[in-house]
């Protein structure tokens, strides 16, 4: 039967240990929010990963890593286009710029960190194909997947928390009222601080995620720090149509005769 | 006849069933089930798992309802049904055991993201050795001083009333600021 489904039902936690029991070879195609990543597995190890456009290419990954810097990454692209990652590999090892050990744990660094922003994805398609292999320019690595699986599970324990503790992102966020307060005394990294900028009883957090290109679980984590650290609280969205009850609450629109209704309240309370 | 509700919240084991029944007229119709989770049945044997439903009649032409919400967030779907239409709501936190207190926090925002009608804190179990100081727990639960926050003893009378007046004003209050 074919492996397909939705994250919802099927984690990727679960898929790796799948892959992992099974020595599966092949590739997991994961549709996500707005994105489409492919990682694949040979005998069920981590081969190689992608996601969408994103350049996996061996000088794209030692760019990243600051292996090569911008000027040599440049002239990969334009001299060296042509040639499989493979080559260039070999061609760096040859040159004594780097060796296959620097190649092999980048590449690994690189896979890793896809899958592990697998993770947060909580809703989208997936399906196995086992004719689907990485491309043959690309060099592929062979990764137990044990630990992957235990870091998974460890975010998906995160990830419970932080939604309880975050239920709903269409909330906006405010600093809190403290004289004594002072944001240019506290130390925040700087996608700490790209999240401040935003804080404005404006913006949903949602919003906030959109604008400063973070997924659901990266604005949860900043917003749950600084909700810790008593610097903002959350609020209702600014501007927004107050929720008018479904329901009445009084079964009276007459203020007087609400205000009499709530006495005659107060009184049989009082008696009771 | 006409109808007003009040909704009566909290984390699990706040107190909210026996708050009720501390001045409802009638038997609670209660919705509780055997406890199923091992750590949880440690605390009690029954849980609310849809409502509580409390009625106090305040004459021939008005009965007030007490609802109660279930505890435990994996039945939290039926907080904003329970919400629809309250006067007001009071949320239950167990001072004696601050391991709640975040939870109570996140019920309280909940609820006030529902319908931001007036709401009381009820420090329930302050008669229990170790229950937290009122002011400790201001603290912790992050409620500025305009928040009413109470010390109740849910399974005695006064102590409920005094918290449900103490709402009633509030709503008294809101209503004639015109806020």
């Amino acid at each position: 039967m074919a492996l397909r489904g939705n994250l919802r039902d099927f984690t990727i936690t679960q898929l790796l240990n799948l892959i992992n029991l099974a020595h599966k070879t092949g590739a997991l195609v994961v549709e996500g929010p707005g994105q489409v990543a492919m990682v694949a597995f040979r005998e069920g190890k981590l081969a190689y990963a992608q996601v969408d456009q994103e350049d996996s290419s061996l000088a794209a990954v030692l760019h990243k890593a600051n292996k090569l810097n911008s000027g040599q990454y440049r002239s990969i692209q334009q001299r060296a286009a042509h040639i499989s990652d493979k080559e260039l590999g070999l061609l760096l090892i040859n040159a004594g710029y780097l060796s296959q050990d620097d190649i092999l744990v980048n590449l690994q660094q690189h896979y890793t960190d896809i899958v592990q922003r697998l993770f947060t994805w909580v809703e989208g398609l997936f399906h196995f194909d086992i004719d689907s292999l990485p491309p043959d320019e690309r060099i592929c690595i062979r990764l137990d997947l044990e630990d992957l699986i235990i870091e998974g599970s460890r975010q998906m324990r995160e990830w419970e928390q932080l939604q309880d503790e975050i239920p709903s992102l269409d909330m906006a966020l405010k600093f809190t009222d403290r004289p004594g307060a002072n944001l240019r005394n506290i130390n925040l990294n700087v996608e700490e601080w790209r999240v401040v900028s935003y804080i404005n009883p404006r913006n949903t957090i949602k919003q906030i995620a959109a604008t400063t290109k973070m997924n659901d679980l990266e604005i949860r984590k900043i917003v749950f720090g600084l909700l810790q650290a008593g610097l903002i609280e959350i609020t209702r969205l600014e501007g927004a149509a107050p929720q008018a009850p479904s329901v009445r609450v009084f079964p009276t629109q007459d203020k007087e005769e609400q205000k009499s209704l709530v006495n005659r309240l107060i009184t049989r309370i009082r008696s009771l | 006849m006409q109808t007003v509700k009040m909704v009566v919240t909290g984390p699990f084991n706040a107190g909210k069933t026996e708050f009720i029944r501390s001045v409802s007229e009638i038997d609670v119709v209660s919705t509780e089930r055997k406890i199923s989770s091992a750590s949880e049945r440690k605390m009690k044997e029954a849980t609310t798992v849809a409502m509580d439903f409390g009625r106090i009649t305040v004459d021939d032409d008005l009965v007030l309802y007490l609802f109660g919400t279930p505890g435990q967030r994996r039945f939290d779907f039926m907080w904003e049904i329970l919400s629809e239409g309250m006067l007001g709501f009071i949320v239950m936190v167990d001072s004696s055991r601050p391991e709640t207190f975040r939870e109570a926090r996140s019920i309280l925002e909940t609820f006030h993201a529902y319908a931001p009608t007036p709401y009381v804190v009820a420090a329930n179990k302050q008669d229990v050795k170790d229950a937290w100081d009122i002011e400790d727990m201001r603290h912790v639960l992050r409620l500025d001083s305009g928040v009413k926050l109470l010390s109740c003893v849910a399974h005695d009378r006064s102590s409920v009333k005094a918290i449900l007046l103490e709402l009633l004003y509030s709503i008294l209050a809101k209503m004639e600021t015109g806020e």
